[in-house]
């Protein structure tokens, strides 16, 4: 029951189909689908979709509730409405001040990550050059860092250059992550656009260097984007640098401040409720932008090697 | 190697210092652009990957702690001079008595955390790669609603996974936690969660379960969506069963896909840091922790132990690497080009 015959095969072809197309999908499937079957497929994805929402939901619901009712044992999805954990949040504790060190270090991380690698990322996607295979492994190796191997070195370096409690660490570490990964995901979207317009622009005369910049980052202005938006949200969520570097709470990223709200005795969970909503905010309109692209990138650097 | 071109190269035959070999010289003019491009990448990770590897594997032979760190020990005198003498216990090189401590489980707990790690990498990748395949191909059916399904199901990867970390952390909150609060509506006990080691790594499982299905399941779907529709049109001709098609045709199509994703989803769960590390924390004692959060605890909580930190580094990078040689022996055999 998987796909009607009467849509035209360009329809599945094309990867994430218009709207029109999938409508009338729709119609020809449903009508080929027993009823029983219909409620189960609906059934499963509406119990799904609610494992999915469930603990988003909660955390939003329990934002609003005053701090007695959070701590209650007893069920309620509303309860003395109030939106005073914000407040407290945003104006008597470090919040804002956390929240703004995790906008420079994410966006200083993704803008250096992403000069770094684009011209990398085109020259292993086009060239054949010596060397490129052995890159390519590196890229697919550093993926495969633990966070364990290179954390200590990396510490005792930036110790020696007194750079310990400062945000140049962080970019410094995030770097690490981040200049692989991009290489990796922009050679796979590279990969995509057609070697032919290099070709034509060679013989109008542009050189390797003109050709990539005035011809294929012009056309590869979506993955670029794609790519420098996921980059920033790994740095926006990372957690073990930034918990092993930073030592002052006006140095803070979100990823360890909000740990502070959450001690092992005395949690106020209140708190770190709105301050999870706050944070959750931003990064999933960014990924909302991102995400329709961003495994085509991924699973394409793989696949083509 | 499907995508390498032929090289737009401006044959320049520059006539010049022939001083360098002509072959050499051929290479350089041919390829020296492509060089230049990688160069800065090449130059980030030799100084920030490279070199501090090395240095990590070096320290891991070395007993540097943050106690002997210092090869002087300055001591300021009642004149305000400062004299400084040798470390007597400065750190030194004491060869493989850190990976011999390690393994002999003379010092930490590596053979449950490797035994915690394996576990917990098994049932990740398994439960995301079922649950992704299952509901990508629910989803890839024509029906009703399929993009309000679609936007819903990948919102838990919207969400910062450390925010993840918290808000589960909560819901499984032994006092008021949603998760305990459903289970006596339903007439069961309420369940301590964090005291017990299993029940502890089940909650941190249901984390990473809960926010990594998503991944799998846009791979898979965009996997599905590049399989040829004339070949379930011929199956379907042909007489097979919904089952026999997606035997048949779904799962083969989707091999190189799954391959990629299972062998990234392998080795993300294996160091995923910040889920174990903020939801279980390592309760009860130390007993739910993994490879990589107990080789942080080791370097990072306490007197400071580095080289301790660098042997466990070490080990679960080795561990990590022969996986994925065997993975892509395993490959090779059945005939992928990856």
């Amino acid at each position: 029951m998987s796909r009607s015959t009467a849509t035209p095969p360009t329809a599945d072809a094309v990867a994430g189909p218009a709207l029109a197309d999938s409508r009338r999908v729709t119609r020809a499937g449903r009508s080929r689908r027993s009823p029983a079957m219909s409620v189960l497929l609906h059934g499963t994805l509406i119990l799904a979709s609610l494992i999915a929402i469930g603990p988003i939901a909660w955390v939003l619901l329990s934002s609003l509730k005053p701090g007695y009712a959070i701590q209650s044992s007893e069920l309620t999805l509303f309860r003395d409405t109030t939106l005073s954990n914000y407040s407290y949040v945003l104006t008597e504790t470090n919040f804002p001040r956390w929240f703004l060190n995790s906008v420079i270090v994410a966006a200083f991380t993704m803008a250096i990550g992403i000069f770094l690698s684009a011209t990398t990322g085109y020259a292993v996607s086009r060239f054949n050059f010596p060397g490129r295979r052995p890159l390519m492994m590196v890229f697919l190796v550093t993926q495969m860092f633990p966070v364990a191997i290179l954390i200590v070195p990396i510490y005792t370096i930036l110790a020696r250059l007194g750079l310990i409690n400062t945000m140049p660490a962080l970019i410094i570490a995030y770097l690490t992550i981040a200049v692989p990964f991009c290489a990796w995901m922009l050679k796979g979207y590279f990969d995509s656009i057609p070697t032919s317009l290099d070709e034509a622009a060679a013989l109008d005369g542009c050189g390797p260097f003109a050709t990539f910049w005035r011809v294929v980052l012009p056309l590869a202005r979506p993955a670029v984007a794609v790519t420098a938006f996921y980059t920033f949200l790994t740095a926006w969520g990372e957690v073990a640098y930034a918990s092993a570097f930073i030592q002052t709470d006006n140095k803070f990223t979100l990823a360890y401040g909000l740990q502070q709200f959450v001690p092992q005795f005395n949690p106020q969970w209140e708190y770190l409720t709105a301050a999870a909503v706050l944070v959750t905010i931003p990064a999933g309109l960014v990924f909302f932008f991102a995400q329709k692209h961003l495994v085509s990138g991924l699973t394409a650097g793989g696949t083509k090697g | 190697m499907s995508t390498v071109t032929a090289d737009p190269a401006p044959s320049s035959t520059r006539p010049g210092r022939s001083a360098r070999p002509p072959r050499l010289r051929r290479s350089w003019d041919k390829h020296w652009y492509a060089w230049a491009m990688v160069l800065p990448v090449v130059i980030v990770l030799a100084v920030l990957i490279f070199y501090p590897l090395f240095r990590g594997i070096w320290l891991s032979f070395t007993n540097l702690t943050e106690a002997n760190q210092v090869a002087e020990i300055c001591t300021r005198s009642i004149t305000g001079g400062e004299v400084c003498a040798d470390n007597p216990n400065k750190w030194e090189f004491i060869g493989l008595d850190n990976y011999v401590r390690v393994l002999t489980g003379q010092v930490g707990e590596f053979w449950q955390w490797t035994g915690v790690t394996l576990i917990w990498t098994f049932v990740c990748v398994a439960c995301h790669f079922g649950l992704g395949l299952g509901l990508a191909s629910m989803l890839n059916r024509p029906m009703r609603a399929r993009g309000l399904y679609r936007v819903l199901l990948v919102l838990p990867w919207a969400v910062p996974a450390f925010v993840s970390a918290f808000a589960w952390k909560f819901i499984f909150n032994e006092r008021f936690g949603l998760a305990n609060a459903l289970l006596t509506a339903v007439g069961i006990d309420p369940v301590s969660w964090f005291a017990d080691r299993w029940t502890a790594l089940f909650t941190a499982i249901v984390t990473n379960v809960w926010l990594g299905v998503p991944f799998m399941m846009v791979a898979l779907l965009g996997g599905m969506q590049t399989i040829p529709s004339e070949l379930y049109e011929a199956a379907e001709i042909d007489g097979a069963s919904a089952w026999q098609r997606f035997r048949n045709i779904t799962l083969p199509g989707l091999r190189p896909v799954s391959m990629t994703v299972v062998l990234l989803g392998t080795i993300w769960t294996f160091n995923m840091f910040p889920i174990i590390f903020l939801v279980t924390e390592g309760q009860p004692a130390g007993q739910s922790e993994i490879l990589v959060t107990g080789a942080y605890r080791a370097a990072f909580e306490g007197i400071r132990n580095y080289s301790l930190a660098s042997t466990y580094g070490v080990l679960i990078l080795s561990i990590l690497l022969v996986f994925s040689l065997f993975y892509r022996r395993v490959l090779r055999k059945q005939g992928e080009v990856w």
